[in-house]
């Protein structure tokens, strides 16, 4: 028999994960809105998007570009009236649109994302010039070439080193296994 | 002597903001602290991980506490961001039996437990809060009289309210940087974003906010931008040139982490400061001081 419970609409979805649960609280202010610095880049600005999970619109909102322009700065979250968790709403979408394979390619940000997050998960550590490296190949190889003059300023500087930092093979064998176990609980929802 | 757990974090480690790292250990030197670097710690997986795989961003930062627990000391890290990953982690894990489970049994797969009292804090926190600013001022050997600069906190180091200063008008910066014998100057945008990692991705973005962090603070007369964040002094830093090329400005506006502002009035030398990473050149403003 199908059950037709409110956990069948998006906001009971996003509601139940950890840090979503504020949708439900959202008076339409605007305040997010108004206090994002990048809310102009946004196909859909932070209030619409909550707005969006109200109405239903799972694709769009997950297919959004939006909450690839949040800069985790946290000044909506810090003024929300309501005390919505907006900054982690907008993490929150952001895993879910990676596990449905919707994320936005209107925006290099998941690419970047996911580049920064490999490397993470097999060094344990952020190797700068290979996570970089990695990204422009992913995306556009021509654009690394326009950089060179910031690559080059740092390498003058001292400040790049190609080697990365390792743990010990004890400690990457823990987080390994660590991570590992995580992915097989699935998210945090 | 003042104990604590050091977390260095990718960048100040050996990554490219080693000066903050190396300077962060000298200063504390001459303030008779000591940071005793986490063995083997992992990256915190910063914005990146969290908006791919959140239980797997917890579990990183749960790995690092979970280290320190066996220590004993307060976690402390110069990192802005992984000092809101660290806090992140353990307000879920407070408030979220169901994240609280799921990490414990990741955990325990590789060994370890956390009990959930560490407690994680930034770099300026400790100094500011545990030593002070009389203390700090009685280490001053070469007051930084009539140099004027611009306290930039950036975000995370005070959002969400993380406790230690105001969410939006934070001012622990702006006395340290006067305990030094330096002029904070008004800095209108002091705790607005840098740009974070969309420089990489999404450049214009990025730049557009650094052009207005850079344009605030010469506006209000500043020689130098101070900065508690590695992703912020490399921004406002290495892309001073790309910000200067796009937006025809002219900023020469050095930017330095505040520990080496503070070495610098301690007395220490500038080899150790490592003072010469930065891109755009420091010396000018500080020669009289040197």
């Amino acid at each position: 028999m199908e059950n037709k419970t409110q956990a069948n609409t998006f906001m009971d979805e996003v509601s139940a994960i950890p840090g979503g649960e504020g949708i439900r609280l959202c008076i339409q202010c605007g305040t997010c809105t108004a206090s994002c610095p990048n809310a102009d880049k946004m196909e859909h600005t932070p209030s619409q998007l909550i707005a969006m999970v109200r109405a239903d619109m799972r694709n769009e909102v997950l297919s959004s570009n939006a909450m690839w322009y949040c800069l985790s700065c946290y000044l909506c979250t810090v003024r929300c009236p309501r005390g919505i968790k907006q900054t982690d709403l907008m993490h929150a979408l952001d895993c879910l649109a990676v596990r449905e394979g919707l994320s936005s390619k209107r925006t290099h940000t998941p690419v970047m994302y996911r580049s920064f997050s490999d490397f993470v998960y097999s060094l344990g550590s952020l190797s700068e010039v290979g996570f970089m490296a990695l990204f422009y190949l992913m995306t556009n190889p021509l654009r690394a070439l326009r950089m060179l003059p910031v690559v080059l300023d740092l390498i003058r500087h001292g400040r790049l080193k190609i080697k990365a930092r390792r743990l010990s093979p004890e400690a990457t064998r823990q987080l390994e296994a660590i991570l590992d176990k995580a992915e097989t609980l699935g998210g945090v929802s | 002597m003042k104990y604590y757990t050091y977390f260095p974090g990718c960048s100040s480690s050996e990554g490219n903001s080693m000066a903050y790292g190396q300077s962060a250990q000298a200063v504390s030197g001459v303030l008779d602290i000591e940071l005793i670097e986490l063995e083997d710690w992992n990256c915190c997986g910063s914005t990146p991980y969290s908006s791919i795989d959140e239980l797997s961003s917890f579990c990183l930062s749960a790995r690092n506490l979970s280290l320190a627990e066996k220590r004993g000391f307060d976690l402390v890290t110069p990192c802005s961001s992984c000092y809101v990953m660290l806090n992140r982690t353990q307000s879920y894990l407070k408030d979220y039996p169901q994240v609280k489970a799921n990490v414990d049994e990741a955990l325990a797969a590789g060994g370890l437990e956390y009990h959930e009292t560490v407690k994680a804090r930034h770099l300026l926190d400790v100094l500011v809060n545990d030593i002070g600013y009389d203390a700090i001022r009685a280490k001053v050997k070469r007051e930084l009289e009539g140099l004027k600069v611009a306290s930039y906190y950036g975000c995370q180091i005070v959002r969400p309210r993380l406790g230690f200063d105001h969410p939006e008008y934070p001012e622990s910066l702006d006395k340290l940087v006067a305990s030094l014998g330096a002029e904070p100057v008004p800095f209108p945008l002091k705790s607005r974003c840098c740009g974070g990692s969309l420089i990489i991705s999404n450049e214009a973005v990025a730049l557009d906010l650094i052009r207005k962090l850079l344009e605030s603070a010469a506006s209000n007369g500043a020689e130098c931008l101070v900065t508690v964040c590695p992703l912020c002094q490399t921004n406002l830093d290495a892309y001073q040139s790309r910000v200067n090329k796009k937006f025809k400005t002219d900023f020469h506006i050095p930017v330095l982490f505040f520990t080496q502002l503070m070495g610098v009035a301690f007395g220490l030398d500038d080899e150790e400061l490592m003072l010469k990473t930065s891109i755009v050149p420091v010396e000018r403003v500080l020669a009289k001081y040197l």
